[in-house]
């Protein structure tokens, strides 16, 4: 019976060719916005997890405050970092590569008639190193620079182009805020990052020459370390843990209110964004697999309605209520699957496509896509059923009567 | 012959209170196998309602209706669809063909829900088809039939399942003489060569000259029922 009712629901779907795309079209778009948001968003999240794994497993992120996307306020109690501790730190720790206390803060940089407004890093020579950043031109800051807080920079191949075109701007000068700034070093660009954000868009200078200039006052927001030996990473941490609460003077049971955090965990602090974004997507996009299924309740009402007369039919013929109802229940399933099947290639053709502009890998994700699927399937149940009952209890002396 | 229907005191009653309707007024009616009644009366006369409790499509509200000694009045909606599907043939006025479909398949229609096999379906069918001087036009949609083929194809759907009764609500209502004419000399013939009974409403006396019987309805009680000398 169920093999006959199929058919039957095949044969109604493709006597109305058109009627039939067109109640399907929701469910093709839902099926596929979902997959394709899905699809891209986990692209997206794995292409920041690359981007980070791709800094190596042997860097470490200290940044002040429990979390990294804390509740608004949490982080600004907990106190920044002082050059003190930096120093503190590659004294009493061995095994370290380097360690460089960043602060940055945003500022519009100006040569001749270009400017760009960007943001402005304050470290020391390790943090090449930590970054794994390569001179193109030019030289790495003196300890003279550094200590003296001297107006020179390190700038990224963004800045350069931006500010000076075809030119090579080494020992030129450009005016950063309200001071000019000598440029010492340019570096290897590392190209764009994924979801546009430009690698390459960078101005280095000596720690104390931004805070000095730029932020007015001495913090550190964040420390980079990286390890020599990738093995040591947990020790590492544990004993910069160990010193950064002994320096921040914590007691015994009161929590940390800094954070130290390996590549892996940076990768996921990071990616969380993108996950909740790529969640809210598949939400947003799950309403309209929603419509599209109220459209498939629509449209078998109308049929329904529409062929009054021809269920009337087939009850006199001696169609039984179930097969009746069966009936327009396949029928509204297999239109819902058909719908869930182009919206899957759809989808795939959209994912491949977008990710190959958007520059995030493309992975095919079975489970989105087998949820997708089964949940049209069901949703053409759920908005079928109502329709398909009402054709079931029709009166066959009514039907045959209605014109 | 023995009785393949029989009316016991039947009632029927549309509505309720003051708007209440007879419709059937306590009928009492007996139809053999393999006899050919044509039922007449003025619109209004109860003949339809007899018909469509006949056909199990209504109930009574009151009496008695045995259909081969099982008291149809008694049945639920489902097993009636199954002594339709199994016993009886319906043609109507209007054709009532599914549209966009072919008379092969409108006339496979039945065996579908009798789940039939593909080849069975497809060569009863075509046996049906046949039957009523269709062969060859299986392929044809409603839309391209005259209104004559319409109604043989409606009439090789309701024999392909070799029904006990056909039912037919004026066949000829929708056609002209020429195509009346030979609408009934087919029912004629299937009556007559296949032994099937049939039970057929219409108002007009030369199509009821076909018969064996003619019932006249009145006023929702059987008037008169003249048997015919047997012709042909």
């Amino acid at each position: 019976m169920l093999w006959n009712s199929f058919l039957l629901a095949l044969r109604e779907i493709r006597r109305n060719l058109l009627r039939s795309f067109l109640t399907t079209l929701g469910i093709v778009i839902g099926v596929s916005a979902v997959i394709t948001m899905v699809t891209l968003g986990n692209g997206a999240t794995q292409a920041v997890k690359n981007q980070v794994a791709s800094l190596g497993s042997n860097l470490l992120q200290i940044r002040s405050g429990q979390r990294m996307f804390g509740p608004p306020g949490s982080g600004a109690r907990a106190p920044a970092f002082e050059l003190a501790d930096v120093a503190a730190i590659q004294e009493r720790i061995s095994g370290l590569a380097a360690v460089a206390p960043e602060i940055s803060r945003t500022a519009t940089v100006v040569s001749s008639a270009n400017n760009w407004s960007t943001s402005v890093t304050g470290s020391s020579n390790d943090f090449l190193l930590a970054g794994n950043w390569q001179l193109a031109a030019g030289r790495e800051f003196s300890k003279a620079e550094l200590d003296g807080g001297q107006s020179v920079c390190i700038i990224g191949e963004t800045i350069r182009r931006e500010l000076f075109g075809t030119r090579q701007p080494l020992g030129e000068s450009m005016r950063v805020k309200n001071f000019s700034c000598e440029i010492i070093g340019i570096l290897v660009s590392k190209g764009q990052a994924t979801m546009g954000r430009d690698q390459d868009e960078i101005v280095l200078m000596p720690i104390h020459t931004v805070q000095r200039r730029l932020s007015g006052n001495r913090d550190v927001s964040s420390i980079q370390v990286s390890v020599q030996n990738e093995g040591d990473i947990d020790r590492v941490k544990n004993e910069l843990t160990q010193l950064l609460r002994e320096r921040r003077r914590l007691e015994k049971g009161e929590d940390d209110n800094f954070n130290v955090q390996d590549t892996r965990q940076i990768a996921e602090t990071l990616s969380g964004t993108t996950q909740i974004l790529t969640t809210l997507l598949g939400a947003v996009a799950s309403v309209s697999l929603l419509v599209g299924g109220i459209g498939i309740m629509n449209i078998m009402l109308v049929s329904v309605t529409e062929r009054t007369r021809e269920i009337g039919i087939r009850l006199a013929i001696g169609a039984l209520e179930r097969e009746v109802l069966l009936q327009f229940l396949i029928e509204a399933v297999v239109l819902a699957m058909l719908g869930g099947l182009i919206g899957i290639v759809l989808a795939t053709l959209a994912s491949v496509g977008l990710a190959g502009v958007m520059q995030v890998p493309y992975s095919f994700n079975l489970g989105i896509n087998v949820l997708a699927f089964v949940f049209s399937a069901g949703i053409g149940i759920l908005f079928g059923f109502m329709p398909a009952k009402r054709a079931a209890r029709l009166d066959p002396i009514e039907a045959l009567r209605h014109e | 012959m023995s009785a393949l229907i029989e009316f016991r005191n039947i009632t029927k009653t549309y509505g309720q209170g003051q708007a209440a309707f007879q419709a059937l007024r306590g009928v009492d009616l007996r139809i053999d196998e393999g006899d050919f009644v044509a039922v007449m009366g003025p619109s209004g006369s109860g003949k339809s309602t007899a018909m469509n409790i006949i056909g199990c499509l209504d109930v009574p509200t009151s009496g008695e209706y045995l259909f081969r000694d099982v008291h149809v009045e008694q049945l639920d909606r489902n097993q009636r669809a199954l002594l339709r599907r199994n016993f009886l043939g319906f043609v109507f006025q209007g054709f009532n063909l599914l549209a966009r479909t072919t008379a092969q398949e409108n006339v496979e229609l039945p065996l579908l829900y009798r789940g039939e096999s593909t080849t069975t379906r497809e060569q009863m069918a075509a046996a049906a088809l046949e039957q009523v001087g269709l062969t060859g036009w299986g392929h044809h949609t409603s839309a391209e039939l005259s209104g004559g083929q319409q109604q043989r194809v409606a009439i090789a759907r309701a024999i392909v399942t070799n029904p006990t009764l056909l039912l037919a609500d004026e066949p000829t209502g929708n056609l002209d003489t020429q195509r009346s004419r030979e609408i009934m000399e087919l029912l004629a013939s299937l009556n007559r060569d296949k032994g099937i009974t049939i039970l057929m409403v219409t108002h007009e006396p030369d199509m009821a000259e076909y018969a064996k019987r003619v019932v006249h309805f009145v006023d929702g009680r059987v008037d008169s029922d003249v048997r015919h000398r047997e012709t042909g």
